[in-house]
């Protein structure tokens, strides 16, 4: 079987790639294109490790074939920072130590960004049901829940 | 290397005509969330995997007149709920939907999908046959168009052929006084599959009501329609000795498997629990309160 040839957007930059039929996205971003960030936790949907944003919907990278990004908006982990200046929501799980192992850290951050680009001001209790899709299995959610709302209060008042 | 095609056709001709072709190796992809599941698992082995997602008919929705709706049987969860009007009319419909899975899940599962995968405990399913909702489906032969309630015959098991291919869901139009309701049991708090699931739909004329419709989910091997229940509701003004009675109906048909997520008589009970419950907000829903 010929390889599907791919042409899609990715952080922003226009990438092209060969892949099988049945290949994950996240088998691409990771085993083709080097885009480690995503982790695969589970491979079927549970545990968000994997979240990208396709168009600028949060989707499961492990539950969509890469052969659908064509023509696609793609976000990753990796165009998150802007360069060396990392994102709010990056420097304030540094901060406020909202990680342990960091595996579930990546899909956690694309998840609450795409959370606070449609509401910049999220009660606790959305931000949890939100987040509900990425599993962490060390902190708890508490200092996670945290900084995604203290992140949200710090863009509202320097915006 | 792969023997699997991949195909994203995006006129429905096309992608009836490469499905059918296929004679039945063929899986449909709307959202994927339960066909990669099932690929990864070792469970299915397609020959072709058909991407309906470019197709418009199929990934839009429409209000063709106000009130009445048509809904792509790939719109996602996502997707549905930023409709400005279907949620006000059909928000029974809409919360059973965005009831699946995470937020991410949301971002690609569909009607379609939730109802073609067969699942007895798919949660929009108990809603869409309370809704009274068709499915339009096409195969070489045309379209033909199948109550909702019609479409499961099995646990994993769809009454469409395997050359037939979900388009829409369509909606009926009703009078003012109506709502719905979708509740579900699920052993954790949130994010579980559904151990029972119950939905209602009803039309008050003043305090009688008129029409109603209940459907029940994760009780038997399919999703059931109770027309013993509606029979019941309507003409009465759901005082509480109708509604007891129409709970002892949802009851009477049970025939729910029994694990560990929840035994037989607990389903059972569950099931006249959650049918008092969603009646007493779809009714609050058809007054406007």
């Amino acid at each position: 079987m010929v390889k599907l040839h791919i042409s899609t957007i990715i952080n922003g930059e226009p990438e092209e790639f060969l892949c099988e039929p049945e290949e994950t996205m996240l088998d691409v971003l990771r085993d083709r294109l080097s885009l480690t960030g995503s982790k695969e936790g589970c491979g079927s949907g549970d545990c968000g490790a994997c979240s990208i944003t396709v168009d600028g919907s949060l989707i499961c990278s492990c539950l969509m074939l890469a052969a659908e990004s064509e023509g696609k908006k793609i976000e990753t982990i990796e165009g998150m920072s802007d360069g060396e200046t990392l994102h709010p929501l990056q420097q304030k799980f540094l901060e406020e130590a909202a990680l342990q192992c960091g595996i579930c850290t990546p899909g956690m951050l694309v998840a609450a960004k795409a959370l606070l680009d449609e509401n910049p001001d999220p009660t606790e209790t959305e931000v949890r049901f939100w987040l509900a899709g990425n599993l962490c299995r060390c902190t708890g959610y508490d200092k996670i829940v945290r900084a995604v709302l203290d992140t949200a209060q710090e863009i509202r008042e320097t915006k | 290397m792969s023997d699997i095609q991949y195909l994203a056709p995006t006129t429905l001709d096309e992608a009836v005509s490469a499905y059918s072709g296929a004679k039945g190796s063929a899986r449909i992809l709307a959202g994927g969330t339960d066909l990669l599941v099932q690929m990864r698992a070792g469970m299915i082995n397609p020959s072709l995997i058909v991407d309906i997602k470019k197709i418009e008919e199929i990934n839009t929705v429409r209000e063709t007149e106000k009130g009445v709706f048509v809904v792509g049987a790939s719109v996602s969860g996502m997707e549905l709920a930023k409709n400005p009007n279907f949620g006000k009319t059909w928000p029974g419909v809409l919360e059973a939907l965005n009831l699946i899975g995470s937020t991410q899940i949301q971002g690609r599962a569909s009607l379609g999908g939730n109802l073609c995968n067969g699942s007895p405990a798919g949660d929009s399913v108990p809603a869409l046959v309370a809704a009274k909702a068709t499915l339009t489906v096409q195969g070489p032969n045309g379209r033909r168009e199948i109550p909702v309630k019609e479409v499961p015959v099995g646990p994993g098991k769809t009454s469409l052929a395997d050359n037939e291919i979900a388009v829409s869901f369509s909606f009926p139009s009703r009078p003012p006084g109506s709502g719905d309701a979708y509740l579900r049991m699920i052993p954790r708090t949130e994010m579980d599959i559904a151990v029972v699931g119950c939905g209602v739909n009803l039309t008050l004329e003043g305090d009688i009501c008129t029409s109603a419709c209940v459907g029940l989910g994760a009780v038997a091997p399919i999703v059931l329609e109770v027309e013993g229940a509606a029979e019941l509701l309507i003409g009465s003004q759901l005082d509480e000795d109708t509604i007891e009675k129409t709970a002892e109906a949802c009851r009477a048909c049970c025939d729910p498997i029994d694990d560990k997520r929840g035994t037989i008589s607990y389903r059972t009970k569950v099931s006249g629990v959650l049918l008092k419950r969603a009646v007493a907000i779809a009714a609050k829903r058809a007054k406007g309160v």
